[in-house]
């Protein structure tokens, strides 16, 4: 009998040093190599043969009752978000993503990052209250309610701290999981009100530059935005992935700025005062003023500029056999959407075109993935993107020469921040795999 | 504030002149309210001192008050340091992940005001007077060497308090402002 052909051929056609293959491989569209037709079955690696089947004990008894609110799996349990501040003494909690343990584009919001540096505040959604006031034709108060009768746009967004990526600040690589280096990000399809359609209302002066924006938190969380952002693409977020706002997430309102510092994302938002200055507040002042090597530091480093990261294989993972693996891993630019992301195997000395999930969204997590077939040398693996704009992900070199490391190894989570070069995983001939530097 | 006459003419111009279907349309759903009932929200202070309030207070009662308001349970005795930040340091910003404190990086004054009254004490924020304020801003900037012993902090002398860092900024991104 004769069985249908694969309908790609020429699959194993190594495009890259290390056994990176062509990205079109095994996904549908199939490649036609001249003369290649054969090489697939020659290369597949040899697997054992299965044991014989049995039923399972949950396939023979009914299941557990259907609760209101579903949660994942008990077999996920490990699947949690890693906390900075677990007891909740009185400073900063961060809560980070565990990207090496999900797929897609779309953060779970039980498992999106936050950062509260005051507690989570417990905001009555009826009694909360947005104010637009200052350099004004008319203030005006605006309630939830309100705001449901407003048209709304959906939009797919990453939020991202000024001070994720930080640890790779450390002139010697961290050996920590991408949740740890990387997990002060996620991604979400945010709904809400433009701002600009509440601009409008109130009748900005035109001598206003600035927008303070501020939380109901404790702390009344506030920071400076040019009003220009408030006109292009901010947005009232009132919904995250088809549900009201995570209270860690800024329940019930919060500023999106679409691509821009997360610390500027204001929760829990309450307040924006428009002015001819900014207020030069203590985040801004101090937190997020990224300090230079030449004692200079930066300030209104508003933009979460291009950045890639493998999320599989990473540290934390091992390869067990040799073989077939597809590398999966997270780009996002806040100037706009990714345009190509380059994978390496060779540490840097070829590199291949990794796939890209569609659609592609602007200033939002893409997904790349490059199939690889490892021989079981050791590798190092990269990635690097580039956006719309043209902006490419330094090289470390690069950036550190921009930027500077730290003189020594340092636990400080936060040595400096925004941080956008390369991540590099370097894996040896039994399959572990640490962060190394290229 | 700052709204003048004729940027309100303007606009009702422009109403008239075709705006106006745009802004008909808007569901104008907002509730107008006077900036003086805003005021009790209204704390932000821009670094000209604009919006800060009356009184003052002294470095000898911004001691007693960093030690009897529990400053010291987070920032230690004489704001040395303990669980939370150091309130200044001698540490020079020749290493990129340097302690930035108001003496040795912070390019303003008035922003010490301003994030005290807004968030300290970190369990009660906005439970101080505006003198308390005024007296925790002075023993604050006293600690960084960055005022006199005898200097009494105000709306007036607040934000003319030379910040020894302040040229040392440069703006990332200037075109998106």
């Amino acid at each position: 009998m004769e069985y249908r052909k694969p309908r790609t051929a020429g699959s194993d056609l190594e495009v890259a040093g290390n056994g990176l293959l062509d990205r079109r491989t095994l996904l549908g569209r199939g490649i036609m190599i001249a003369g290649a037709a054969a090489s697939g079955a020659a290369a597949t690696t040899t697997v054992a043969a299965a044991e014989p089947l049995q039923d399972p004990p949950w396939s023979r008894a009914p299941g557990a009752v259907t609760p209101v609110l579903q949660t994942p799996s008990r077999f996920e349990k490990d699947v949690v978000r890693t906390l900075s501040n677990p007891s909740g003494t009185p400073r900063t909690q961060h809560a980070r993503t565990p990207h090496q343990l999900l797929n897609g584009t779309i953060t779970p919001n039980s498992l999106h990052f936050t950062i509260l540096h005051t507690g989570i505040p417990d905001i009555d959604p009826a009694q909360h209250r947005l104010v637009i006031h200052g350099m004004v034709r008319q203030p005006k108060e605006f309630t939830l309610e309100t705001l449901m009768r407003y048209p709304m746009v959906t939009r797919n967004h990453f939020v991202e701290c000024g001070g994720n990526s930080g640890p790779l600040f450390n002139n010697e690589p961290v050996q920590a999981t991408v949740q740890q280096l990387h997990g002060l990000c996620s991604c979400s399809e945010w709904t809400g009100v433009l701002l600009s359609t509440l601009l409008d209302e109130v009748g900005v002066d035109p001598k206003a530059v600035w927008m303070q924006t501020e939380g109901a938190d404790s702390s009344a969380l506030d920071r400076s935005t040019p009003v220009k952002k408030g006109f292009d693409d901010a947005i009232i977020a009132l919904y995250q992935n088809g549900e009201r706002l995570m209270p860690g997430n800024g329940y019930p309102m919060r500023l999106l700025l679409p691509g821009w510092e997360g610390n500027m994302n204001t929760k829990f938002l309450r307040r924006i005062k428009l002015t001819d200055q900014p207020a030069m507040s203590y985040y801004e002042t101090r937190n997020y003023s990224p300090l230079l090597p030449n004692e200079k530091a930066y300030r209104f480093y508003f933009i979460n500029e291009v950045k890639s990261f493998i999320t599989r294989p990473s540290f934390g993972q091992r390869l067990t056999d040799k073989g077939y693996y597809e590398i999966s891993g997270i780009a996002f630019s806040g100037n706009g959407r990714i345009a190509k992301v380059l994978v390496s195997a060779d540490g840097g000395k070829s590199w291949a075109q990794a796939a890209l999930q569609e659609p592609v969204h602007p200033r939002a997590f893409t997904r790349f993935t490059m199939p690889w077939r490892w021989d079981g040398q050791p590798v190092v693996l990269s990635s690097r993107a580039w956006d719309e704009g043209g902006n490419a992900q330094p090289l470390r070199a690069d950036f550190v020469a921009a930027r500077g490391q730290t003189k020594a190894p340092t636990n400080n989570p936060f040595p400096n921040n925004h941080y956008n070069s390369l991540t590099s995983w370097g894996i040896d001939s039994k399959g572990e795999i640490k962060h190394v530097y290229v | 504030m700052c709204t003048s006459k004729l940027s309100s003419a303007a606009g009702l111009l422009a109403l008239l002149l075709g705006s106006g279907m745009a802004l008909a349309e808007s569901p104008n759903l907002g509730q107008p309210i006077s900036e003086a009932d805003v005021k009790a929200w209204d704390i932000t202070i821009l670094p000209d001192g604009s919006n800060l309030p009356p009184g003052s207070g002294t470095i000898a009662q911004g001691a007693k008050l960093f030690v009897d308001k529990g400053c010291v349970a987070c920032h230690g005795e004489n704001g040395k340091g303990g669980p939370n930040a150091a309130m200044a340091t001698d540490e020079r910003l020749d290493h990129i992940d340097a302690n930035k404190t108001i003496g040795n990086f912070w390019g303003y004054s008035t922003p010490v005001f301003d994030f005290i009254r807004r968030a300290m004490p970190y369990p009660q924020p906005r439970t101080l007077s505006n003198e308390d304020v005024y007296a925790l801003t002075a023993y604050v900037l006293y600690l960084n060497k960055l005022i006199g012993e005898n200097e009494v902090m105000s709306a007036e002398t607040l934000p003319k308090v030379k910040m020894p860092n302040r040229d040392n900024f440069i703006i990332k991104f200037p075109d998106k402002i």
